[in-house]
């Protein structure tokens, strides 16, 4: 069994001037000490997802539809009381401004040790030498120093390293980090990245990384969930992916990449824009900006338009696109061959 | 004849090899703590009272010939804005010369500067501030051809801002609208035409792209490469993305606390880098092919640059680092390859 399953996640934010379906119908399942990834542009409700995880929306989000299982247990329906205990215990999360998510009045120390003390019955010398040992663990020297320090005395990279160390205060099953190196410069990037790879495979701990940024993606999941306006397009093995994308979207996304393209010469790149959330086109969400939404008769794809595609196998990835399941309906399966 | 004819004049007869921009020795200090009430520290050595400053630009040489795109790379707080400001004379240098097609342009009065601001124009990266939010798309447009064409008549302003559009894909319905109702990638877009709007034949980009989403991202460089090849536009473009440098930049020049640690070729510097940190900032930046060297680990962060630092500003966190470093601070010096590299190991050819 998955650790964490999620199953025809439905997220709105009803406003007045209408209503905002954030995610739509999300699927995936994440095993114990799996790294995977969610990529996708702004706005297109990577977020949203990962903080739907644990019930962290801000109003009037809600979860319409369907069912998030950690261990088996629906945390949907469970009381705050409840989710209190899983959220911080077993599912830690990492944001993007190390500087913004540390308190900036309470010294390093103060805070790793109050949230080691609202989760365990633990004696505060015993908490410090818990905060002490994550901090090693973190790399960070002369971890007795920094205990006594206040966020604005570290630099942006140690910053980020401490709410690491918070983060795997309390041992937790799945790390959800929400572009942690967004932030950061890109040498100290490298080094968070390796940092948290060599954690999730240490520890057997699972990792959900939210980025806009392939490269780091590519570096630090095995997994990928690629989004476009509130729905997978495509998941699967993320060298896979990167190496033989399936999607038109997500095809576009890699070769809109500056290195994929000689220097000086033009960037292959998807023409317009992504939609707002809250006037997303019928049919295929993609369907305005893809390539292949005429048939090769040069005649418009009629599916493109009206039906919203399901995923298909593809290799050992899913892939949501009508073109792709015409092409595998109509090729050979190479495979059975072999 | 009005100065900017002048000028033009001037910049026709100038000798055509001699760089469009040519900047000596620059720097920029900025008083630290400006607030406390005793910024001043004790300094042991000359025995004196000394105001904390901010390095932030420390001799910088650079020169940029007609139709380079010189990419100035580094990473947060190196200087590299605080150079782009320099040179735009949007900030007064505390030493160095700054000098475009010729002129001497660091000393120049407000008034002064008005003849340039038609040929230097500048990209700014948030395209949310960098518009007047009061303004509609094509008063926007307008505004600079009005003021440095204060003769034209009403029709051909009207028909160079829609020329200004369609070049940089605007619909021209959209003329009407204010900049709040666009996105991100299409209010660049109009950031960009007006930069264009006086013909300017020199470009500084402020990290023009770092704003965007990936797939909008390759839009606005290719608008900016399209514009490079019509207009014969010459730029200076700052980023801390390599894989946009890599693909942009004719030239690029590695910074780090203020000061330019290496200057070459864009091919030269991707394929053979050699100052420590150039090679260090090189196997950092996350590429989508495996198999390539493991990052190399520096030790530390960038610091401020407060007060000269003595030796190599880069030394605390090189692996190349000897006394010599910590002493001496390394002049960029030509190698053979017509790279310009500020450091003791690759001048004694340790590394």
């Amino acid at each position: 069994m998955a650790l964490l399953e999620v199953e025809h996640l439905d997220v709105r934010f009803p406003l007045r001037h209408g209503e905002i379906r954030a995610v739509r119908d999300v699927s995936f399942a994440l095993d114990r000490g799996e790294r995977l990834g969610i990529v996708g542009e702004s706005g297109a409700g990577k977020s949203v997802l990962a903080f739907s995880l644990l019930r962290l929306l801000s109003r009037p989000g809600r979860i319409v539809r369907g069912q998030v299982r950690f261990e088996g247990r629906e945390l949907t329906q469970l009381s705050d009381r409840q989710l209190r205990r899983v959220r911080g215990n077993r599912v830690a999360m990492i944001f993007q401004d190390p500087l913004t998510t540390l308190n900036p009045v309470l010294t390093i120390g103060q805070q790793m040790i109050e949230s080691l003390k609202a989760h365990r019955r633990i004696s505060s010398r015993r908490a410090r030498s818990v905060a002490l040992h994550k901090l090693r663990q973190v790399q960070i020297s002369s971890p007795e120093q920094r205990l006594a320090q206040y966020p604005h005395q570290l630099s942006g990279g140690l910053c980020q390293r401490v709410v690491i160390a918070i983060a795997l205060l309390l041992d937790p099953d799945i790390i959800i980090a929400d572009e942690p190196t967004t932030a950061l410069d890109v040498t100290i990037q490298a080094e968070i990245i390796a940092l948290l790879k060599q954690l999730c495979e240490k520890h057997n701990v699972s990792l959900i990384v939210i980025s806009h940024d392939l490269g780091v993606i590519g570096r630090l999941t095995q997994r990928l969930l690629v989004m476009y306006a509130g729905r997978i397009v495509e998941q699967g093995p993320t060298r896979e992916i990167i190496n033989d994308a399936q999607h038109p979207y997500t095809q576009g996304l890699i070769n809109a990449l500056p290195q994929m393209a000689l220097p000086r010469q033009p960037l292959a790149q998807i023409p317009g824009t992504m939609p707002s959330l809250s006037q997303v086109p019928g049919g295929c969400a993609f369907h305005p900006r893809c390539r292949y939404r005429f048939t090769p008769q040069g005649l418009p794809r009629q599916d493109c338009r009206e039906r919203i595609p399901e995923a298909v196998a593809s290799g050992e990835s899913r892939v949501a696109c009508h073109w792709v399941r015409e092409l595998i309906a109509t090729l050979p399966i190479e495979e059975e061959t072999t | 004849m009005t100065p900017a004819d002048s000028l033009q004049a001037l910049g026709r007869a100038a000798d055509a090899a001699t760089p469009l921009l040519k900047v000596q020795d620059l720097s920029k200090r900025f008083a630290l703590h400006p607030e406390r009430l005793l910024p001043w520290r004790f300094d042991k050595r000359a025995r004196a009272w000394r105001r904390q400053r901010i390095h932030a630009v420390n001799g910088v040489d650079l020169e940029i010939q007609r139709g380079d795109a010189l990419c100035v790379v580094g990473e947060s707080g190196c200087g590299k804005s605080t150079l782009a400001r320099l040179i735009m004379g949007l900030l007064t240098p505390s030493g160095g010369e700054v000098h475009y097609d010729g002129q001497r342009v660091d000393r120049l009065k407000a008034s002064q500067w008005r003849p340039y601001r038609r040929r230097l124009q500048m990209i700014f990266q948030n395209p949310y501030a960098s518009l007047n939010p009061r303004l509609t798309v094509r008063q926007a447009l307008e505004e600079p051809i009005r003021l440095h064409h204060a003769d034209w008549p009403r029709a051909r302003v009207r028909d160079r801002a829609d020329a200004l559009m369609a070049d940089v894909g605007i619909d021209l319905g959209w003329g009407e609208r204010f900049a709040h109702e666009f996105s991100g990638g299409q209010r660049q877009r109009i950031a960009i035409a007006r930069a264009l709007s006086v013909d300017p034949e020199f470009v500084i980009a402020d990290e023009p792209v770092s704003a965007l989403d990936l797939s909008v991202q390759a839009q606005i460089l290719n608008l900016l490469m399209d514009a490079q090849a019509e207009r014969r536009l010459t730029y200076l473009f700052i980023t801390h993305d390599l894989a946009v440098v890599e693909h942009f930049a004719t030239r690029v020049a590695v910074m780090y606390l203020g000061t330019i640690c290496e200057l070459a070729d864009a091919d030269s510097l991707f394929t053979r880098p050699r100052h420590p940190y150039t090679r260090a900032l090189l196997a950092a930046s996350p590429r989508l092919q495996d198999g390539h060297a493991p990052p190399l680990r520096l030790n530390g962060e960038a610091s401020m640059p407060v007060e000269p630092p003595d030796g190599c500003v880069f030394r605390a966190r090189c692996p190349h680092a000897n006394s010599r470093c910590q002493r001496e601070r390394p002049l960029p010096r030509a190698l053979p390859g017509g790279q310009r590299v500020a450091c003791h190991a690759v001048e004694e050819g340790r590394i």
